[in-house]
């Protein structure tokens, strides 16, 4: 089991010390040809527009629709969220559009905003799951596919279709594995 | 319970610029070209510093309308200066919601003995550093992101160089220094113990490192990025170049692959000529920016 972390820009060290705590490889990958023998693929925070850009510059867009075409696991975390998203509120910027969700980018505000909150997340077990919002986006509306998973305060903040994962908070900025556990769980094929 | 303006949260921010671009911007035209150019971010200024440098006199936080104009152009983060000491100023950027306040030396120091309380406020800081003992100082007074100080507005990268050469040597002596020899060494260092240890426990510094002061070519983007540092602050380097546009993309394509030097030949190819150098020892010591503040 092989998972890659999308090493363009963001957290990408703290989510390939997550996916090794849950005991897959972790290859970092920035280069078109080093998709196809991914088994899932994480695109982490950072900034959204940027790493949009990036992906078209440097021709990695195909190599990322393959892997969801074929199945594959991708979780997108904030701007992985983003990036995953059939449509955003009020602008263009590239996107992948492989969930069937509308989103508002920054839509708790400006960074003095941001925040951490405990949530509950029903696929995770009992216990609550320490989020971290940061510049956070949230999921504004779905399509029939999708598969909610958390709210915080009312709103959409962690969703699932099919063999794609999506969270606005960021789970590998905490010592909390289980988001990245359930992940490995989906590209088994659970 | 929601809580804001956790340690976590401002650190957090600079985890997700991690491998990305900052460049310095003047105008909401100048913020877009940034952007498009794929910066994580921008920071708001009323002028560059080699503009600061060629003017002299008291350089002070950029006026609220400029950083607001800049804060509408784009959607990605906006950080703007504050001077070393100017706590007022600093509460002021907070209050016009810029995401990222930088405690610079590019700015005249306001206190020439103490800088800003950053753990009382909500918004993160970022802060310059030429050693560790600078890092973990600036730290423990709260801040969440660092950057080498280097020489800014010089385009001449020498001394972010030193700055992050020294840091990584510091970082590889403490981590091969034995449990007992800690505190000694957070004397000489003129550190806080807590974070000492810490950065021997984690292998490296608890807060991101950028580097910034001096960079001007994708050649020295790239350089830095080798040499350890978790991202570019690019100054003057962009807009007092010849081709503002291409050179802002080839700098940011130049730190994601800046481990590829046939990509970087290609991405470097063109682009206009550089912003104008200074010898560094043509400055005499006492202007010079890094010497402030330590």
């Amino acid at each position: 089991m092989k998972i890659g972390v999308l090493a363009i820009q963001g957290a990408v060290r703290e989510h390939v010390t997550a996916l090794q705590k849950c005991g897959v490889d972790v290859a970092c990958v920035k280069k078109a040809e080093q998709f196809a023998a991914l088994d899932g693929l994480v695109i982490p925070g950072g900034e959204s527009t940027t790493i949009g850009k990036l992906l078209v510059r440097f021709s990695l867009v195909e190599p990322i629709l393959q892997l969801i075409a074929q199945g594959k696991a991708v979780y997108g975390t904030c701007a992985g969220l983003i990036l995953l998203a059939t449509r955003v509120e009020g602008r263009e910027q590239f996107l992948l559009a492989g969930m069937d969700i509308s989103v508002a980018r920054n839509a708790f505000g400006r960074q003095r905003e941001s925040f951490e909150q405990e949530l509950s997340i029903p696929v995770l077990g009992k216990e609550p799951f320490p989020a971290v919002f940061i510049r956070a986006p949230l999921i504004k509306s779905y399509g029939s596919k999708v598969q909610v998973l958390a709210r915080c305060n009312d709103e959409i903040v962690a969703a699932r279709q099919d063999n794609l994962l999506v969270s606005a908070f960021h789970p590998e900025l905490t010592d909390d594995v289980r988001m990245h556990s359930y992940f490995v769980g989906m590209a088994k094929g659970n | 319970m929601a809580e804001q303006g956790t340690f976590c949260v401002k650190a957090g921010l600079a985890e997700m610029q991690k491998g990305g671009v900052i460049m310095d911007v003047t105008t909401p035209e100048q913020a877009k070209i940034a952007e498009e150019a794929g910066a994580v971010a921008v920071m708001a200024l009323e002028r560059v510093p080699a503009d600061i440098r060629a003017a002299g006199g008291v350089a002070r936080m950029a006026d609220p309308e400029i950083i607001l104009k800049i804060m509408e152009a784009v959607t990605i983060p906006v950080m703007a200066k504050a001077r070393i000491g100017h706590f007022v100023e600093a509460k002021i950027l907070e209050a016009l919601g810029v995401d990222y306040i930088d405690e610079s030396e590019v700015l005249t120091p306001a206190d020439d003995e103490f800088h800003i309380n950053k753990r009382e406020f909500t918004v993160p800081f970022v802060c310059g550093a030429r050693n560790l003992g600078e890092a973990l100082r600036r730290i423990g007074e709260g801040a969440a992101m660092l950057r080498t100080k280097g020489e800014p507005g010089t385009g001449n990268v020498v001394e972010a160089v030193r700055h992050m050469r020294m840091m990584m040597s510091e970082i590889r002596k403490l981590l091969n220094t034995p449990d007992e020899e800690l505190m000694t060494f957070a004397k000489q260092a003129g550190a806080p113990y807590e974070l000492v240890c810490q950065v021997k426990r984690l292998g490296r510094l608890p807060v991101v490192n950028f580097a910034a002061g001096g960079i001007a070519t994708p050649a020295d983007a790239a350089l830095m990025m080798q040499l350890g540092c978790d991202g570019i602050f690019v100054g003057s380097g962009i807009f007092k170049a010849k081709e503002p546009k291409a050179r802002a993309k080839a700098i940011v394509d130049a730190t994601l692959h800046h481990d590829d030097p046939s990509l970087l030949a290609e991405i470097s190819k063109g682009l206009g000529e550089a912003m104008p150098g200074i010898e560094i020892s043509s400055i005499r010591r006492e202007e010079r920016m890094q010497e402030r503040g330590c």
